[in-house]
């Protein structure tokens, strides 16, 4: 049973990871087509040369970086606060929001936003996708945050505020300080999932603000083209080594 | 202690409040209301948004859904379990194996959909090779179709059954297995009449945690399914966006919301803990 347990494992991680290596495999072929015609990199230097794309990447990258950091302050702070005492109301609107179909969450995004707009001369753009973007992502930096205070001493703590440390000193001084690897995981990972949006993005982003997955997306829609390969393939790769380093700071 | 995790709650509440709460209230009012002459939203109130759900056209989209997704949700089961089996058991390898896992659970799902695009089109991979080798002469049309949108499901949420499983199966008392071989079980018989039963609360709340997402899927149907394969997530797209008839999709996203949240409420505690 062991043996062919491994066998299946061995066709269950083929199946998980070729479609990934293959679409990654054509972003070298010479050709337009999916026949092999030598090794060459111009899908590469076409992605990189196309504004659209390098736009959007901006873009993506400016969204991912502001929300992480608002996301990461307010979802730690959130944490250290649940993990005091914990509160079902807070813990289930978290769960929620978890758990809400992403185009529920995008719809009533947009419904939100537009009746703003009502009294409020502002338009969909960076802001509003800033806003959804950092409302959820930041629930799993609430998960991830709580898991590692749950092996935190609370008389470490104690210790502090009995040498005379504030309550937010003995935080500040204390606590946070254990905390860091898994705050940095958890930007990690609310970077990912913010660099990797694209329903609710969609629903609730402006002209001036096409992400690098709106563009991704309508050009799949138009038809396969190995420019998308290679545009795939770096961020495949980027994901996967800060997803690889965030997997290795929670578990430190 | 109070006054500053009070003042640690407030970012958050505020958050959750103006982006969570408020904007589900919003879509809630939206949906007893009529659709505008412009495509906004009128008075008076009415439940006709709600009735049109049960058009057999709409109810045939939801219908449609729950069936895919409940397809999809059977075959991670089956497919993730022995992994996460095997997964359990591999001794001092399991971090690697893990991450082998975790890596797609968190990589771009737009772009491992596409993986597929280009494999299932007609002058996709698949197809050419099937062609040069002679085995079929007109392309197989394997892209959008409801096939399509399982295999995506799959693939996408697998990695979402096994993480679960996996978590479950490492809390198993294993000294239960070792009492089932003294006692004459050979390892298949174990895995059936003891593993399995004892993870039944784990299997269960990875069949939820699958099957929420599946149902109100949009990017895997839009992608894959093309546009004979509408389901409820593409239904409420389209009424808030091409269609413009935001009563009616905001109807729609609410019933999806109830859904999952009922189904959700199911697995209760035992959720929220492995999420």
């Amino acid at each position: 049973m062991k043996r062919l347990l491994a066998v299946y494992a061995v066709c269950a991680y083929a199946f998980l990871h070729i479609p990934l290596l293959i679409l990654a495999g054509f972003s070298f072929n010479a050709s337009k087509f999916t026949v092999w015609q030598g090794f060459s990199l111009d899908w590469y230097r076409a992605a990189l040369a196309d504004r659209d794309l390098i736009e959007s990447a901006v873009n993506s990258l400016l969204i991912a970086t502001v929300s992480t950091v608002l996301a990461t302050i307010i979802g730690t702070l959130a944490a250290y606060a649940l993990w005091k005492r914990s509160s079902r109301l807070f813990a289930g609107s978290m769960y929620l929001s978890l758990v809400t179909p992403e185009i529920v969450t995008g719809v009533s995004l947009l419904a939100f936003f537009q009746w703003v707009f009502r009294f409020m001369n502002l338009r969909l753009g960076l802001h509003t996708v800033i806003l959804a973007h950092v409302s959820f992502s930041v629930a799993y930096v609430v998960v991830v945050i709580i898991a590692r205070l749950r092996t935190f001493e609370p008389v470490l703590e104690e210790a502090a505020l009995d040498l005379g440390a504030t309550e937010f000193g003995a935080f500040r001084r204390v606590t946070l300080p254990y905390l860091a690897p898994a705050v940095a995981a958890a930007a990690m990972l609310a970077f990912t999932v913010s660099i990797d949006d694209y329903v609710i993005t969609s629903l609730v982003a402006g002209v001036d603000s096409q992400t690098l997955p709106m563009v991704i997306y309508a050009l799949a829609r138009r038809g396969v083209n190995p420019m998308l390969n290679a545009v795939s393939t770096i961020v495949v790769v980027a994901l996967g080594v800060i997803v690889l380093i965030s997997e290795r700071l929670r578990s430190a | 202690m109070t006054r500053l995790r009070r003042l640690f709650l407030m970012p958050v509440a505020t958050l959750m409040f103006a982006t969570v709460f408020v904007p589900l209230l919003i879509v809630a009012v939206y949906s007893i209301l009529t659709r505008g002459a412009y495509g906004g939203v009128e008075s008076p109130f009415t439940l006709e948004n709600y009735s049109r759900l049960f058009d057999p056209l709409y109810g045939s989209i939801f219908l449609r859904s729950f069936w895919i997704a409940a397809i999809a949700t059977a075959l991670c089961l089956l497919l993730g379990f022995p992994l996460a089996l095997f997964i359990a058991r591999s001794g001092r390898r399991k971090n690697l194996y893990l991450s082998l896992v975790i890596l797609p659970f968190w990589t771009s799902l737009l772009i491992r959909t596409y993986a597929w695009m280009f494999l299932l089109r007609d002058t996709g991979l698949i197809n050419t090779v099937l062609q040069a080798i002679h085995v079929i002469r007109e392309p197989l049309p394997m892209l959008y179709n409801e096939g399509a949108v399982i295999l995506g499901l799959v693939y996408g949420f697998l990695p979402f059954t096994v993480l679960p499983l996996y978590a479950t199966l490492e809390r198993m008392d294993k000294t239960l297995l070792e009492a089932a071989a003294d006692l004459g079980s050979t390892p298949w018989e174990t895995t059936w009449r003891v593993t399995i039963p004892l993870c039944a609360p784990g299997i269960r709340a990875a069949a939820i945690l699958v099957f929420v997402p599946c149902v109100g899927t949009y990017l895997t149907s839009d992608l894959l399914g093309g546009s004979k394969t509408i389901l409820i997530g593409n239904l409420v797209q389209n009424q808030f966006t091409t269609a413009r008839d935001w009563p009616f999709g905001a109807a729609a996203s609410l019933v999806l919301m109830a859904v999952a949240t009922l189904l959700l409420l199911a697995v209760g505690r035992r959720g929220e803990e492995l999420v």
